[in-house]
């Protein structure tokens, strides 16, 4: 077993595991955002770069700091590592500064996109975000196309975290979409007109961590804060059946995976479950699923959502910046 | 930003038969044959130049599915590469192409004036081609010929120090020759064994 | 200083050719290691050289063997790196074009000491003939012997085998070149684990770049102590600088390390001074993504010493008044050369050749360049400047590889020694002398 310390929190993990698994077995506010990292979709990670963290301490042999922040997703623990994540004014400066990458070109129509209230991006530049753009160019575009019939894709919005195509890579067979081109202009497509038909290539819906993929047969429907997201499941022959079926009234208006804490799903779910499924018959309605209380969904309405603030999964609360340094500055003088 | 076309309308595939010649078929077999059993794909780049010089010299999707079949992979693998890497055209493009470095040393060596240069005597803005289809102009980044500059590689053949009058004699010479075939030697097919 | 390793021959007539070459003593290091010498033992006289990567990082080309993982029971590989294409540099080009059986004879040594029976060569797609000129000297070598099976009746087996790219800079990166090298796109790959352990095909790899290879062959037959003769300190050796840009006698020189940089720049055996009798402004040391100094740093540090042609010397001061020696790329500016069009080209170019993989690199250098853009054409604001330094900081060191850095560097620098000519772009765009040339009117870009 190695022993990691992270952001004052000390825990012994087995070896192989990286520094964010490890953040995650702690919890709260040492676990660092991450965009692209997906813990089921294998060689995910490592370029977002919005889980960079400091190594203040390489290892108990080596005790050196590394030199520049590491991508705590892709870095694996050694004995004896000290890791900093939000008690490093660096790494959240450098936070600050991705948040501001990720955004130069991400248009701002979370008005008008489906995953508003649920959106990676969107929560992550709320806790680590500027208020204003410094950017002032033309933002790219693309156009907006579909992919299958069920699911659309909104280029402009993606952040290029290769989830979608790791996930058409490991979860179907004879993937037909990718990324194209390169640099900023790299984009994801099927380059040639084709629709993505595979059982259970809705997935690619739910590992996308902004609105670039959404579900067509959600479209417009409503908002997701004002929908019920409740555990439901059905025997099915493709998948575990197991679901997440957002509710308003007795109306299913989408069905989804269920997410963990961390917004990944808890398994994959097939194309019929997720898309043809929509009457409440069809579902045995088990519970009400646990929302992160980061999300904008659990504050039920915009208007209630504090900004700018730093918000800790972990005990449910959030707090503003000042009071967050405050906290800390304690915390290490003590 | 990469000149390929941003925002092109998703290409259809003609599904048109196409094949290497006999001849180039055994070259690209010899080509994949050099990699590792299971590591065919790595012939790809090659294979891609290859291609492109055999089917009017761009990818057009049906040659891309065509290179995917050889190699056993899926299509989009092709078309992933196809469109990174600079040197694979998508669109069809004149008989010669004109690659004019734009890169530092070259433009501080007078480059951007050969293309200025370039541009008013073929009267076509960078990126189009002439409309008998002899010439297409495209800016390059460093062809790694600073010493010489500036510099430009038309079909992969490079012109060194150029002047306007250098110019001159390049294009009416190219002009001349429009009707010839591109010397066997020169072709990628002939470089590698 | 005028000793040479590399380009002792380069003027006998067909050295290209296998028969020419042997006769000059050519691919006799090949013969000494395999028959007299053990893996290791050239390991060692490589390390004990002091050789260290010309690639551009100047990382010591031994104990980057010695990383090699010898354990895991794969198949080892070597790579060159051919894939010249750090704007400013073409010395690789001139070796291979040259004499293109030194690299040959250094990779088979090479491949020897490290194990493996397959080299890659990886040359960039624009170097299409150096494809040609390389391929033919493989079949000689093949035909003499000196490759294939069995090599020399020393039960050593080896195939070096020429691939292409087709255009892209980031392929130069060591990762990027493998992934290229098995038919994918060109991304870096994330590290740890190194290709030493985890490379070609998921078997450890070693990259080299062609100089650096092509002094191994040097290094075996006269032994490491030898050549750690030549050069000072820690840098070892001879050096291929490539200088271009406004100089009398642009080419590629072999220089012993230790040379001043005033004699490189001004004496007639080399670059013979600038252009037209013009003053010096400027100096891209290494090739473009190093920073670039004005011409009163690069021949004296700020310490009022004589700079020489070394990777310390060039980089005392570090990034406030230094550089680096990077792949020897020397790019040099005359009074008339504009800063600001030049950062904004150089701008442009990481902007090209970015993959787009993680989000600093893909998102900040376009819109470095975009800002720049704006600066060059006469719309940029003051605040600019200081816009730039920040998205420059921000690229730095939180990349995957280092075209993050590679693109950081050179605006930083800009700015931080050429302020003032930012500033006076931005006030009066119309004083720069480019603007008013009437064969950039087409160009404005």
């Amino acid at each position: 077993m190695l022993k990691v310390t992270i952001d004052n929190h000390t825990i012994e993990v087995e070896e192989g595991t990286t520094i964010l698994q490890a953040a995650r077995m702690i919890g709260g506010a040492v676990v660092p955002p991450a965009m692209c990292y997906y813990s089921k979709l294998k060689d995910s990670g490592g370029k977002c770069r919005t889980c960079l963290v400091k190594v203040a301490q390489g290892s108990a042999r080596d005790p050196r700091p590394m030199p520049k922040l590491v991508a705590s997703c892709r870095t694996p623990v050694a004995d004896g590592m000290v890791v900093q994540n939000m008690t490093s004014p660096e790494v959240i400066d450098t936070r600050k500064a991705i948040v501001e990458f990720l955004l130069i070109n991400h248009p701002l129509d979370c008005p008008v996109c489906d995953q508003a209230g649920e959106c990676d991006l969107q929560n992550l530049s709320y806790a680590n975000g500027r208020e204003e753009s410094r950017f002032e160019e033309a933002k790219r575009s693309f156009k907006v196309v579909d992919i299958g019939d069920k699911i659309q894709l909104h280029m402009n919005r993606c952040i290029l975290c290769y989830r979608c195509v790791y996930a058409a890579n490991q979860l179907t067979d004879n993937r037909s979409h990718g990324i194209l081109y390169r640099g900023d202009v790299s984009e994801i497509s099927t380059y040639i007109q084709t629709d993505i038909t595979n059982d259970f290539s809705g997935n690619m819906i739910d590992v996308c961590p902004v609105g670039a993929l959404t579900d067509k047969t959600f479209r417009f429907k409503n908002r997701v804060w004002f929908l019920n997201p409740m555990n439901a499941s059905r025997s099915c022959s493709k998948c575990s059946g197991k679901v997440t079926a957002w509710l308003r009234g007795e109306e299913i208006y989408r069905v989804t995976g269920r997410k963990d804490q961390f917004g990944e799903v808890e398994e994959f779910i097939c194309n019929e479950c997720r898309f043809d499924k929509k009457e409440k018959s069809d579902w045995t309605i088990e519970s009400p699923r646990n929302i992160k209380r980061a999300s904008v969904i659990s504050q039920n309405h915009y208007l209630q959502a504090k900004k700018p603030s730093v918000i800790l999964p972990l005990e449910n609360r959030t707090v503003s910046l000042e009071e967050f340094e405050k906290e800390n500055t304690n915390e290490k003088q003590s | 930003m990469l000149d390929k076309k941003i925002n092109h309308p998703l290409h259809v595939k003609e599904n048109s038969k196409i094949s290497f010649s006999e001849a180039t078929l055994a070259k690209a077999k010899q080509i994949i044959a050099r990699y590792p059993a299971g590591r065919e794909k790595s012939a790809l780049l090659p294979l891609l130049h290859i291609a492109q010089e055999e089917f009017e010299g761009y990818l057009s999707a049906d040659v891309m599915d065509y290179v995917a079949s050889l190699l056993n992979i899926q299509p989009i693998e092709v078309y992933e590469v196809a469109t990174f890497y600079s040197q694979y055209y998508l669109e069809k493009v004149g008989k010669n192409v004109i690659e004019i470095c734009r890169t530092g040393p070259c433009a501080i060596c007078g480059g951007e004036a050969i293309q200025a240069y370039l541009e008013k005597k073929l009267a076509i803005k960078t990126g189009e081609t002439t409309p008998d289809g002899l010439f297409t102009l495209k800016a390059v980044e460093c062809l790694g010929a600073c010493g010489s500059a500036p510099v430009m590689q038309i079909n992969t053949e490079f012109y060194e120090f150029l002047t306007k009058e250098k110019i001159d004699s390049i294009l009416a010479d190219l002009t001349l020759k429009a009707k010839e075939d591109k010397p066997e030697k020169s072709l990628w097919k002939e470089k590698f064994f | 200083m005028e000793r040479k390793i590399l380009l002792n021959n380069i003027a006998v007539p067909g050295i290209r050719t296998f028969e020419v070459f042997r006769s000059t003593g050519g691919y006799l290091s090949v013969e000494k290691a395999l028959k007299e010498m053990t893996p290791d033992e050239v390991v060692e006289e490589v390390k004990m050289s002091g050789l260290r990567g010309r690639g551009g990082a100047g990382f010591p080309a031994g104990m980057k063997w010695s990383f090699i993982d010898k354990k895991s029971g794969n198949p080892r590989y070597l790579i060159c790196n051919a894939d010249e294409s750090e704007p400013g540099t073409f010395k690789d080009r001139y070796l291979m074009e040259k004499i293109p059986h030194l690299l040959i004879e250094g990779m088979i040594c090479s491949c020897y000491a490290l194990g493996a029976n397959t080299g890659y060569i990886y040359v960039r797609g624009e170097y299409k003939y150096i494809i040609g000129i390389l391929n033919e000297a493989l079949r000689e070598t093949y035909a003499a012997g000196f490759l294939g099976t069995n090599i020399l009746g020393t039960g050593y087996n080896l195939d070096i085998i020429v691939h292409s790219g087709a255009g892209a800079y980031i392929c130069g990166e060591e990762t990027a070149l493998i992934e290229s090298l098995e038919g994918k796109r060109g991304n870096p790959r994330i590290k740890p684990p190194f290709p030493a352990v985890v490379g070609l095909y998921g078997c450890p790899t070693v990259v080299n770049n062609v100089e650096t290879l092509a002094n191994i062959g040097y290094i075996v037959n006269n032994g490491g102590n030898e050549y750690a003769q030549y050069g000072v300190g820690k840098s070892t050796g001879t050096k291929l600088i490539s200088a271009c840009g406004n100089i009398n006698h642009p080419g590629v020189y072999e220089i012993e390390f230790g040379l001043t940089v005033r004699e490189f720049l001004f004496d007639e055996k080399y670059c013979g001074g600038i252009k037209d009798g013009r003053k010096l402004k400027a100096v891209i040391a290494g090739g473009s993504s190093v920073p670039i100094l004005p011409g009163e740093l690069i021949l004296k540090t700020a310490a009022g010493e004589e700079r020489l042609m070394t990777y310390e010397s060039l980089a005392e001061g570090g990034f406030v008044s230094g550089t680096m020696l990077g792949s020897g790329g020397f790019i040099v500016f005359d009074e008339d050369a504009c800063i600001v069009r030049n950062t904004w080209n150089l701008a442009r170019f990481y902007h090209h050749e970015s993959c787009g993989q993680c989000s600093p690199c893909r998102e900040g250098t376009g819109w470095m360049e975009s800002v720049l853009h704006r600066i060059e054409n006469g719309q940029g604001r003051s605040k600019d400047i200081d816009l730039l330094v920040s998205i420059a900081s921000k690229i730095e060191g939180n990349t995957i590889c280092p075209l993050g850095d590679a693109a950081a560097w050179p605006i930083a620098s800009a700015i931080r020694h050429f302020r003032h000519e930012f500033e006076e772009h931005i006030q009066n765009p119309e004083q720069c002398s480019l603007h008013r040339m009437e064969e950039f009117e087409n160009l404005k870009i």
